[in-house]
């Protein structure tokens, strides 16, 4: 039964690497930009809520209605702003521009909030479970934050799929000369996609926020896990990257019902298994630009 | 009639190259203009500025007597150009009706949605659900002609139709243009195809290494001299 708990768990947290990991996923694939800061603004994020659960008392899930819009915010003036200008400077300059921004945001927090590691606090939410048969549970928490994952994901999917704005993206990241000439903003576009992509980052690193503790530094390990999820399922494929989060926290899980300190290390090496194999993901999507 | 675009004087450089040397061109309202010329003669280079893909370093474009100078290729769209550009670009992990779909991104009414183009090019309404990826070239030009129109242009730009095609599929993408123009739409044409644009066109224009060589209306322009002034001898 233990066996079956751990792979249950592991899907769950599967999911939850999946919603950390789609907007990498959706900004990798309209762009082709490999996000470095996307960890430590999932960390932003878990601070915002923090301050305004400290300040106001807000839940975590009602601070989501101020730290979302935020975010998304900050995602279009980031794009606009940053990124935009980074595109121009060939495939390095978005690397370093993003690297560098993760380097300053997580000394900022850490100027502005010591190192100390916070909790988000659910309250009673964040230990209740569900009974499933004798010694299997599922918690009410797990299985909202993968249930959350799965519809951020199909979300996105039907926004890239059935709407004007999600079809120019398409055609934006097919080629985005011809999409200019079709009357498209390129520099518009790419902001709402980074927009979009930051506001389910809020999500997620509200979600990380009130599953374990956090700190400033917490963001690398946030950017290697989805990270590691894109890559497991194939870059620039948003159900490919629900496929690879549910395949690399299966590994975790199992790999920890072995020995609990086997439980990342067996995810990485899952990870490396997929790279060596089949270095374009599980589910690659169907067009490569 | 009236001056729809006007080209006054523009310089073109790629770097180091120039491509355009103080090159005139004019399109009346309705006109159908065919600039035609030899590999490197700057056709394409001619379509990229009016479209706004490229900025001239000197001189101006003026459509309906309005400057278009620091408009980028985007909002030039909505002013009414939209172009079928060189090699057709389609986007390939759309499929053709969203190809045509995305090409009404700027919202300009008029006469064209997809009904119409569909009525124009029979075949391209077969291939509605077919991704742009697998088409033959001429079905890819059709829908690269169709997706400009979706923009409702009030100037069309053609890029080099007949590239890679068989003669008779190039005949039949040109026998739609006549349906085009009937809708007032000015058209813009760059062809290598000498007869093929002759034949389309009211009035031809024909560039030697960024300059006008020789213009006149297309029915009674001397082909001698035309050919030679493509090739660049003296006739």
């Amino acid at each position: 039964m233990s066996w079956v708990n751990a792979v249950v768990q592991g899907i769950l947290l599967g999911g939850l690497y999946a919603l950390v990991a789609a907007g990498l996923s959706l900004v990798f694939g309209v762009m082709r930009i490999v996000n470095l800061a996307h960890g430590v603004l999932a960390v932003l994020a878990a601070f915002g809520a923090y301050v305004l659960g400290d300040t106001l008392g807000l839940h975590p899930f009602l601070a989501l209605l101020v730290v979302v819009p935020v975010m998304a915010a900050v995602g279009y003036g980031l794009q606009r702003g940053l990124l935009n200008r980074a595109l121009g400077g060939g495939e390095l300059a978005p690397l370093l521009v993003t690297f560098g921004l993760a380097v300053v945001l997580q000394n900022a927090l850490l100027e502005a909030f010591s190192a100390d590691s916070r909790r988000l606090d659910l309250g009673s939410l964040g230990t209740a479970s569900i009974p499933v048969t004798d010694g299997l549970a599922v918690g009410v928490f797990p299985l909202l934050a993968a249930v959350t994952g799965v519809v951020v994901i199909a979300a996105i999917g039907q926004f890239l799929a059935r709407t004007a704005t999600g079809r120019a993206m398409r055609a934006t990241s097919d080629d985005r000369d011809a999409a200019a000439l079709m009357g498209i903003d390129g520099r518009h576009l790419y902001g709402v996609a980074t927009a979009i992509a930051l506001a389910t980052v809020a999500i997620a690193g509200v979600f990380l926020g009130a599953r374990s503790t956090f700190d400033p530094a917490a963001g690398g390990t946030t950017l290697i896990f989805a990270f590691e999820a894109v890559v497991i399922g194939g870059l620039g494929s948003l159900w490919g990257t629900l496929l690879g989060g549910v395949v690399l926290g299966v590994a975790q899980a199992v790999g920890a019902a072995v020995d609990p300190a086997y439980g990342v290390l067996a995810g990485h090496v899952v990870f490396l298994v997929v790279l060596a194999t089949r270095p374009r993901g599980l589910l690659p999507s169907a067009v490569t630009a | 009639m009236s001056a729809l675009l006007e080209v006054d004087a523009v310089d073109v450089s790629y770097g180091d190259a120039q491509a355009l040397f103080g090159l005139s061109v004019t399109v009346a309202e309705g006109e159908t203009l065919a600039v035609i010329g030899a590999n490197g003669a700057g056709k394409s280079t001619l379509l990229k500025t009016v479209a706004g893909v490229v900025r001239p370093r000197r001189g101006d474009v003026r459509l309906d007597g309005a400057s278009l100078s620091g408009v980028p290729a985007h909002r030039r769209v909505g002013r009414g150009i939209a172009m079928s550009p060189e090699g057709r670009r389609l986007f390939p992990s759309l499929t053709v009706e969203e190809n045509l779909l995305v090409g009404a991104h700027s919202r300009r009414p008029g006469p064209w949605a997809l009904d119409a183009v569909y009525a124009l090019f029979p075949l391209v309404a077969e291939r509605r659900a077919r991704s742009a990826a697998n088409l033959s070239g001429g079905e890819q030009q059709a829908v690269a002609i169709g997706r400009a129109l979706m923009a409702n242009p009030r100037l069309l730009l053609l890029d080099e139709v007949s590239l890679g095609l068989a003669p008779v599929v190039v005949a039949q993408l040109y026998a739609a243009l006549p349906q085009i123009t009937a809708q007032g739409t000015t058209v813009l044409v760059v062809e290598q195809d000498v007869h093929q644009a002759l034949a389309v066109a009211d009035r031809v224009q024909c560039l030697l290494e960024g300059r006008t060589v020789l213009e006149g209306p297309a029915d009674r322009v001397d082909t001698a001299a035309l050919s030679a002034a493509y090739f660049g001898v003296d006739a």
